[in-house]
């Protein structure tokens, strides 16, 4: 009998510190195999975040590095300029990303900066505690929204991949999911693509992944992807948002 | 012939794996891990396919396929 699937070398051995059923863990595991289906995990530097994902550095098996919040970009796009040869990628969250860290997403990716961002949207702050982020639905109750986010008073959930996809910098932009096995094949082709586009140096890549935090959600991780599919795959649509020709 | 091999100390017992499996030979095992999760357990091994969907569901990467 043949092994047919294992751990991927890109992954340490250190068990994740996620809650049970966190979809950060599905998330991890795709990186780490398209690092180990190039070959490139030695010449890798991945950048943490602040949020759930910040122990990151623990389980991916390559150089990282843990940025200030939302700067995860900023510090990529200093490390790939010094390091062209580099394959750099950033690992960040929505309150990371899509809150404190909007500026620099956006102008690192106006800049077209040669880099790949994973950006983990589960519509929540995880590791405060369950907080409204940008990205929280309509009528969706946090601990800073009690009654439901009312977008009269606290705004629209932001919509980022749509948003980036109108910069003239940005190469390679999608949305995934992964609450089933259908999704989370798709992803890792997504994923794929994007780090083939930073290895071609045709620019700026970025990966939104809809995952699930069962915890703040305070559902079962099953329901919790159940919750994916049926609350924020219809305001956050699944797709390609620009795709350059050569990886269509 | 295919078989999967389930880490228990690594399971959480998210239960994510149960929903994944297309022939429904995944359990949870009375029995806790050392974390104080119940573990995911294979029941009639002998259907088991290999599709691996359990695998690739795993938030913890607890599974390894075999075929």
């Amino acid at each position: 009998m043949k092994k047919v699937f294992g751990r991927p070398v890109s992954l340490t051995d250190v068990p994740f510190t996620y809650c049970p059923g966190c979809h950060h863990g599905i998330a991890h595991r795709l990186v780490a195999e398209v690092l180990d289906e190039f070959g490139v995990r030695e010449n890798t530097i991945g950048v943490c975040p602040v949020g759930c994902s910040v122990f990151a550095y623990l389980f991916f098996n390559c150089d990282m590095v843990c940025a200030a919040h939302g700067r995860a970009p900023a510090i990529a796009t200093g490390i790939k300029r010094s390091r062209p040869d580099s394959i750099v990628f950033t690992y960040q969250g929505d309150g990371d990303l899509a809150s404190i860290g909007t500026a620099e997403i956006v102008h690192a990716a106006n800049r077209g900066e040669n880099i790949t961002v994973i950006f983990i949207n589960n519509a929540i702050y995880g590791m405060t505690g369950g907080q409204m982020a940008p990205t929280t639905l309509a009528g969706q109750i946090t601990q800073t929204s009690p009654y439901g986010r009312d977008p009269k008073t606290m705004g629209y959930p932001i919509r980022v991949s749509e948003m980036l996809s109108t910069l003239k910098g940005a190469t390679y932009i999608s949305r995934v999911a992964l609450n089933k096995p259908a999704n989370i094949i798709k992803a890792k082709k997504s994923i794929k693509k994007a780090f083939q586009v930073q290895l071609d140096r045709k620019g700026f890549s970025l990966v939104e992944i809809l995952s699930s935090c069962p915890t703040n959600w305070g559902l079962s991780p099953v329901e919790a992807s159940k919750w994916v599919e049926e609350n924020m795959i219809p305001y956050y649509p699944l797709g390609e948002f620009r795709v350059p020709e050569e990886v269509a | 012939m295919a078989k999967i091999v389930i880490d228990e100390e690594r399971c959480k017992g998210c239960e994510l794996c149960l929903t994944a499996c297309p022939k429904h030979i995944i359990t949870m095992s009375d029995n806790f891990n050392k974390k104080g999760y119940h573990p995911a357990k294979q029941i009639n091994p002998e259907e088991c396919s290999g599709c691996a969907f359990c695998a690739i569901t795993c938030p913890d990467v607890a599974i390894e396929v075999f075929k």
